[in-house]
């Protein structure tokens, strides 16, 4: 999974969507297509283009305050309309860990 | 022990009022988070894949139980219960609230501890020998001489924006626990033939994208110039270091680049313009860091106590004193390890409860001190032998009693994917694999003495270029695969391992692994010959054929 961090081109191939983590806590957070952030995937803004996915970066970056290091990441919309995390790395910001914590949540 | 001066503590406190403005700025948006970015991580405080995580130091590896006891605290209070041991004598807590960090540091710095410059282009946290000042052999301790480096560094304005991080490493055995010639500067205490304590200086050392074993720059410096020296050195990297590529920024490159020779003159002709300086160590200087390390009351005790004799019937308790307790400088005590390593684990993970529990039963068995080590273990440093079968009991009562040190289960491995923002494939629940693999003790006994690294990215935070067997972690069409390394070696005749062919998918990691010890097995030509000597006389060939014949 090559880290976002070096997302240097914006040119997606398939659904996606712009994820971040919030800025007073860290969670990871998820662009609406309302202008806000959600911590559910499914509430997910969809964008199909790269000029849709640099629009919805660039209003999501514009929130300094409520949110940090945005970038966009793909997406698999499931037959049932379900969004589901695009590879390995979204999975894991999504669902969780893949080992269970040394102390239980 | 060493214990802060007021200058020390009124330093950390300042650090925790001037973040928390800075949290407190950034929260309300008067800090953008560009500008809010290299303050965090000059505290500690990075952005990882579900939250941020905050990198707390542990100079020299030496903690007092009140110190461990606050590590749990903030785990329990701020975070979600544990922490995680790093390879840089370092803890990490991985859940933590931007808003709460304040707080947490200010609980940390009520006992003398602190994350500054555990992250950042700056002198990183000072590193030893977690066994310093206990080991048979030792010269002396180096921990004093890491304490004046620590004090020398810490926000030292020259070496605040350097190229890139910079670490130190120092060790005063004969055999090197702290890795010293995979860091930036590596320095091995020494005596000159008048008794005078000086270090052979080692530079250029690191693993990361670029592996590079260090090269003595200097055979002996005298302990008086050790700070005017080492000012040298990053005086010329921060002058000639590269700043315009991320990937060539480190000493490594530019001691590479230049060559051993033509660096080491660039730093005599600057360390001569430095003249006699202030920089040049009076011995009072020396001696008053000295003092402020306190040692233990040491008892004299016999060599084997009644307790140790009785207990040597029950074969658990022998299996785990054979593995897990060495020799102590002082007859009667012994050193213990506490394995962080159990079979199914995270490496290098504890949970709050277990750190209070060691935390009581340093204070109770070790003169209330506990040390961390590279290999993501924890050690008990004075440990009477009479105590040794109680303690074993009490410790295994809590998981830490694995008695697999330095074995094939004591795997050091990064967070890799399920954690960390740069990782392109996961480290942890390899290393959980391959530890239910090898879980069998006599197996493990018969393979001896075999470190495995594991590592999510090229970054190398699990130092697999000098694990025994190195796995990297890489991406290939957006799946896992794994490289795998052999030969590598972080001691004093450390090595960058060689790769041994084409990466491996995740499922296939561990079934490689177990051909590798099972190669190495059949060739050894003697049960002593360990896994990386049989590697070193065989080279790798035999071992990529029983791995790739049939794959």
């Amino acid at each position: 999974m090559t880290s976002p961090l070096e997302q240097k081109k914006i040119k997606i191939t398939g659904p996606s969507m712009v994820t971040a983590n919030r800025t007073w806590d860290g969670i990871v957070i998820y662009r609406t297509a309302d202008q806000g952030w959600s911590a559910e995937l499914a509430d997910a803004a969809i964008v199909r283009t790269s000029d849709e996915a640099r629009a919805l970066l660039t209003e999501a970056i514009a929130d300094d305050v409520g949110a940090i290091g945005a970038y966009i990441a793909p997406v698999e919309i499931q037959d049932s309309g379900k969004i589901a995390p695009g590879n390995l790395r979204e999975q894991i910001r999504s669902e969780g860990l893949t080992i269970e914590l040394p102390v239980p949540a | 022990m060493y214990a802060y001066d007021e200058l020390d503590r009124t330093l950390i406190n300042e650090r925790v009022s001037e973040f928390r403005d800075q949290v407190k700025r950034r929260l309300s948006g008067e800090l953008t988070e560009d500008e809010f970015k290299m303050l965090r991580l000059q505290n500690g405080v990075y952005l990882q894949l579900h939250a941020y995580m905050f990198r707390v130091a542990i100079p020299y590896g030496t903690l007092s139980s009140k110190q461990l006891r606050r590590l749990a605290h903030v785990a329990r209070r701020y975070d979600r219960g544990y922490g995680h041991f790093t390879t840089r004598q370092n803890i990490q807590y991985n859940w933590i609230k931007l808003a709460d960090l304040p707080d947490a540091l200010a609980d940390l710095a009520e006992v003398g501890i602190h994350a500054m410059q555990t992250s950042g282009n700056n002198t990183r946290n000072v590193t030893s020998d977690q066994w310093a000042g206990v080991a048979p052999g030792e010269i002396e301790d180096p921990r004093i001489w890491s304490e004046l480096l620590r004090q020398y560094t810490t926000l030292h304005p020259e070496f605040s924006f350097l190229p890139r991080k910079f670490k130190f490493a120092i060790t005063a055995s004969e055999h090197d626990r702290a890795a010293i010639k995979v860091h930036d500067i590596g320095l091995r205490l020494l005596k000159n033939a008048d008794g005078e304590t000086g270090f052979e200086v080692l530079v250029g050392g690191g693993l990361g994208r670029t592996p590079f074993i260090g090269k003595t720059i200097k055979p002996f410096v005298h302990g008086r110039d050790l700070l005017s020296y080492v000012e040298a050195i990053l005086r010329v990297y921060n002058q000639y270091g590269r700043r315009d590529n991320i990937y060539k920024a480190r000493i490594k490159i530019l001691v590479h680049e230049l060559g051993i020779e033509k660096f080491a003159k660039e730093v005599d002709e600057e360390w001569k313009l430095m003249g006699d300086s202030a920089l040049t160590l009076d011995n009072s200087v020396v001696e008053e860091v000295r003092s402020r390390f306190s040692y233990p009351a040491y008892e004299k005790l016999p060599h084997m106590p009644d307790e140790l004799k009785q207990a040597a019937h029950d074969p658990l308790f022998e299996r785990w004193r054979k593995n897990s307790v060495t020799p102590h400088k002082v007859q009667g005590y012994s050193i213990v390890t506490l394995s962080l390593k159990p079979v199914g684990g995270p490496p290098g993970d504890a949970t709050a409860d277990q750190m209070d529990a060691i935390a009581d039963l340093a204070d109770k068995y070790s003169f209330g001190e506990i040390r961390v080590g590279h290999e993501q273990n924890l050690a008990l440093p004075h440990v009477a032998k009479r105590d040794l079968p109680a303690l074993w009991k009490a410790l295994d009562r809590i998981g830490v009693a694995t008695p697999n040190v330095n074995l094939v289960t004591d795997i050091i491995a990064c967070p890799g994917l399920d954690y960390c923002s740069l990782a392109n494939a996961r480290s942890i629940p390899i290393a959980q694999e391959l530890t239910r693999r090898f879980s069998n003790h006599d197996t493990a006994s018969l393979i001896g003495r075999l470190h495995i690294n594991i590592s999510g990215c090229i970054n190398a935070c699990g130092h697999h270029h000098v694990g025994h067997i190195g796995i990297l972690g890489v991406e290939k069409n957006n799946e896992e695969y794994y490289q795998i390394t052999i030969g590598g070696r972080a001691d004093e005749n450390a090595e960058v391992g060689t790769l041994i062919g084409p990466a491996v998918p995740y499922a296939e990691v561990a079934d490689v692994i177990e051909d590798i010890v099972e190669a190495y097995l059949a060739l050894r030509d003697r049960p002593e010959e360990l896994f990386v000597d049989t590697v070193k006389r065989l080279g790798v060939e035999p071992f990529k054929e029983r791995v790739y014949a049939t794959r």
